[in-house]
């Protein structure tokens, strides 16, 4: 590399940091969408087995009550 | 429609091409006669410009396929690629700035015609989210935002060239390089770059529409499951949203 | 459509001669300006490339000024849903307002450039100057018509439309004023006029006819309900 080395390098390097700290932001803003997600799935998983739960125990009573 | 096909296939190819064109920038391109080591900045700054400007044409034909067939998918998709142009246009001014610096010593320069022109695109585009924010009925909401969108898109390139014609005869161009009078040496790694930097694009902006569609999905879901009370209001928002339909 | 447009046009201008709001306010702010001009610049008398630019920016704002109110007594007052009911071409109120608009403008610069000559012009501009100095008024007078026409309409339905419209239409004018800016200022030099450089007529001439097919293309959008 030339003379120029000392003088630019700062700036070359300061811009392209500038790009991946853009990309970066970006990847942290996602993980950060992607952890909600997670949460509000399994909430909701939670909250399907539950159904499911209620839905067994309606039907058995059914069955007792019939079976009586 | 899935947006998270093939996601991560492009994201890998998005990784190997910039950091193949990242070395081929400072390893095998040569150094700028004028303006030595600080040049390389170009290879990123001059991609990163392109592909946001082509982000616009995208969202403003986005915009044509809304008005047209009032679908919100097309909405949505504009909206994001503008966001996503927006983020990295401010990346563009930043590393645009510093490389004025670099060469001219000030932080902005306004002999360079191309730079100045994107900052004029920037401020317009910058009213994208105010303006939707604005209308609080998501149906007009939309409707306008293509609007804008289409009016804003066809301005592009009216500009660059009103800006163009204004700089050219008064002062010399600093970016000299940006011309496209590029040795041989030079426009393979800029090109390179460029690939990069589409991919770059369309994985993220994959990435926000997989999300968006996935939280919209989630909604879906959590009204079924738990009845319309579970489902918080949306309340006013600058983003288009999908509905439960799509 | 002439008819429509015939008619609309003629309801905008009784309007405004009936109630005037609009010009006098925007003859009246472009001479005001101009005396900040004075203050802020700290000169008594501009030239050349400075001239061309107080100008272009005095009536740049006043036009602003203009154009966030093109559509909201129409808005407010129910009369966009009356032409809407009517069975006329829905681009028959962007030409109407975009004319209107011109009108206004013109108008205003009757006020505002002999007041620019007397109060900041150095140098008097002999008559092929004036008569170029009109040409670029018309061109760029069209310009910001349709511009403005556009943003109004865009702007009058949101909650911020007074924000918005500036915002919105400077980015987009900015063609106009490079071209207006730069082609008026042989007109103003004081050292021997020159002529206005073709290339400034033409760029605003495509800009009109550009944003004219656009804001044709796209006004349907804008006023349905």
């Amino acid at each position: 590399m030339t003379d120029a080395l000392p003088d630019n390098t700062g700036y070359v390097a300061a811009a392209y940091l500038v790009f991946f700290a853009l990309v970066l932001i970006y990847v942290i803003i996602m993980a950060a969408k992607l952890q909600r997600f997670e949460r509000e799935l399994s909430e909701l998983n939670d909250l399907a087995d539950e159904r499911l739960l209620a839905d067994d125990r309606d039907s058995a009573d059914d069955f007792e009550a019939v079976r009586r | 429609m899935l947006y998270g096909t093939r996601l991560r296939a492009l994201a890998i190819a998005t990784a190997v091409t910039l950091t193949a064109g990242f070395g081929l920038a400072f390893f095998y391109a040569p150094m700028d006669a004028d303006q030595g080591f600080m040049q390389k900045i170009f290879y990123v700054h001059v991609p990163m410009a392109i592909v946001t400007l082509g982000g616009f044409v995208f969202a403003g034909i986005m915009a044509i396929k809304h008005l047209r067939t009032r679908e919100a998918k097309y909405d949505l998709r504009a909206y994001v690629a503008i966001h996503l142009s927006l983020v990295l246009g401010a990346g563009v001014l930043i590393t645009g700035s510093i490389w004025a610096k670099a060469s001219w010593g000030h932080w902005w320069v306004w002999e360079e015609p191309t730079l100045v022109s994107y900052l004029v695109v920037f401020l317009l585009y910058a009213t994208y989210q105010p303006l939707r924010f604005s209308i609080e009925d998501p149906e007009r909401q939309a409707r306008y935002a293509s609007v804008f969108a289409v009016i804003a898109g066809a301005f592009v390139p009216l500009n660059f060239l009103a800006v163009r014609l204004a700089e050219t005869y008064t002062h010399p161009r600093v970016f000299a390089t940006s011309d496209g009078g590029l040795p041989a040496k030079m426009q393979f790694p800029f090109l390179v770059c460029l690939i990069g930097m589409a991919a770059l694009f369309v994985t993220l902006w994959k990435y926000e529409m997989a999300s968006k569609h996935t939280s919209s999905q989630l909604r879906s879901l959590r009204r079924k499951l738990a009845g319309d009370d579970a489902v918080a209001p949306q309340g006013r928002s600058a983003a288009p949203s999908l509905g439960t339909s799509s | 459509m002439k008819a429509a447009v015939d008619a609309l046009l003629r309801k905008e201008l009784r309007l405004e001669l009936r109630a005037p709001q609009a010009v006098p306010a925007m003859a009246l702010f472009s001479v005001t300006t101009l005396v900040v001009f004075h203050f802020a610049l700290q000169r008594g008398q501009v030239e050349g490339d400075l001239a061309s630019g107080v100008l272009w920016v005095t009536l740049l704002f006043a036009a602003m000024l203009g154009t966030s109110r093109l559509f909201v007594a129409d808005h407010e007052e129910g009369g966009l849903d009356g032409f809407l009911l009517a069975p006329v071409d829905r681009t028959a109120l962007l030409v109407a307002k975009a004319l209107a608009m011109f009108a206004f403008l013109a108008i205003v610069e009757l006020v505002a450039v002999p007041a620019f000559a007397l109060l900041l012009l150095g140098p008097t501009p002999d008559a092929s100057a004036l008569a170029q100095l009109v040409l670029v008024l018309a061109l760029a007078d069209a310009g910001v018509a349709v511009t403005g026409t556009l943003v109004a309409a865009l702007a009058v339905q949101t909650r911020a439309r007074d924000l918005l419209v500036p915002l919105l239409a400077l980015p987009l004018l900015m063609p106009v004023v490079i071209a207006a800016a730069k082609g008026t200022t042989p007109l103003l030099a004081a050292a021997g006029t020159g002529d206005v450089g073709a290339r400034w007529l033409v760029i605003l001439g495509l800009y009109d006819l550009v944003f004219g097919l656009i804001a044709y293309a796209v006004f349907d959008f804008l006023v349905e309900d």
